[in-house]
């Protein structure tokens, strides 16, 4: 029997892997989505497809996100329009570079070798910040009680004040007090829509921290106007990939029926357990996907298929340590809750 | 895949991207209804 052109076991491996991947987004806020790319590509699915699939996979995730906080007003519109048009731009580079190399018969290597350093610098910066244990490494999602009006450049790390401070025209102003040159707006969204687009992931790993370090917005609204942008990005990404039959609904489909489901289950895990005590996991996980990424293009090297297996192992292994310790540690604090009788969040 | 092969690049194209739209709002409408349902009820058959 099969559906969408791929049998039930196929089907059934993808909501899975979307559970899982699910569970990491809800709890971490980000990271998940870039492991689905990596994961395509190890099962042999062509580069565009892998990459296609995963941008409307990032799409369809980024949909059931933004819908939870539309009511929070944590979206400035005049911020993710700008981001969109410069995102658009990279995007559509990005996916031309990668048919041109795919053309070359370089796709493959080029893709893996940029996730190789981008997952494997991310998993390193998260385990040495989570083991140093001072809680940085990640985005705080706690942030739903801040008011988005209120007037927060006073929080602005330095870093956004020293680039804010070149005033190069025309400025915009943004919401939460910020105002920033449209140039800087426009340099971050395209290089941020190019990895997009190259990579196959909405990019919010990187967005997010350049729109706090670089731009200067308050965490709340960078987080709001984030998930707003990966709406269009993922959307116009997976639409260019699609023209040119990049995008398989097979993949898409069973993965976001799990990865739904799940992120409800990791998103309630984060008002009951510490992320802190999570996080080096996650480093771990990303480190994890990096290694995996390389043992492949080792095995397409050097001729040895067994390595493909161990990647996979490798990526699907180092998912399901991580959304298990979340579970794991959830089900261990509702039972310690129950145990004392005190009152568990929703 | 879905019967589409007929229909422009881009129609198909939008098609595609119009089925993924239409799957995340019904998981949110029908996971949600679900959690409400039933959510409650599983936390506590897991802790007991």
């Amino acid at each position: 029997m099969a559906l969408f052109g791929m049998s039930v076991a196929m089907l059934a491996l993808f909501v899975g892997f979307g559970l899982l991947i699910g569970i990491l987004f809800g709890f971490f806020g980000m990271g998940g989505s870039f492991l689905v790319t990596p994961a395509l590509l190890v099962m042999g699915y062509e580069s565009s497809v892998a990459v296609g699939s995963g941008l409307a996979f990032v799409f369809g995730t980024s949909v059931i996100a933004t819908l939870k906080h539309r009511d929070l007003g944590q979206v400035d519109y005049k911020l993710g329009v700008l981001m969109i048009a410069g995102t658009t731009a990279g995007i559509e580079v990005g996916k031309e570079i990668v048919l041109h190399l795919q053309e070359l018969g370089l796709a493959g290597s080029i893709i893996s070798v940029t996730y190789v350093v981008l997952l494997g610098g991310i998993g390193a910066f998260v385990t040495y910040e989570a083991v140093k244990g001072d809680g940085g490494g990640g985005v705080d999602h706690d942030v739903e009680d801040v008011d988005p009006d209120e007037d927060l450049s006073d929080d602005i790390p330095e870093i956004a004040k020293k680039i804010q401070s070149y005033r190069v025209p025309p400025m915009i102003d943004l919401r939460g007090g910020v105002s920033v040159s449209l140039w800087m707006i426009l340099g971050v969204a395209f290089a941020t829509g190019l990895l997009s687009g190259f990579l196959g992931v909405g990019g919010g790993f990187i967005r997010m921290p350049a729109l706090f370090y670089l731009i200067g917005v308050p965490v709340p609204i960078a987080v709001g106007t984030d998930l707003f942008e990966i709406v269009f990005s993922g959307g116009i990404g997976s639409f260019l990939y699609a023209m040119d039959g990049g995008v398989n609904l097979g993949i898409v489909v069973p993965l976001l029926a799990g990865s739904a489901l799940g992120a409800r289950v990791g998103s309630a895990a984060t008002s009951i357990v510490d992320e802190d005590e999570i996080k080096v996991y996650f480093g771990v996980m990303l480190l994890g996907g990096a290694v995996a990424v390389a043992v492949r293009e080792i095995g397409n090297v050097t001729g040895i298929p067994e390595l493909n297996v161990v990647s996979m192992v490798l990526i699907v292994g180092s998912a399901l340590l991580v959304s298990g310790a979340v579970v794991q540690s959830s089900l261990s604090a509702l039972r310690e809750s129950n145990g004392s009788g005190s009152s568990i969040p929703d | 895949m879905i019967g589409l092969s007929g229909l422009p690049a881009w129609a198909e194209a939008a098609a595609l991207i119009g089925v993924v739209l239409v799957e995340a709002m019904i998981l949110y409408v029908g996971y949600g209804a679900v959690e409400q349902a039933i959510g409650q009820k599983l936390i506590d058959r897991l802790t007991s």
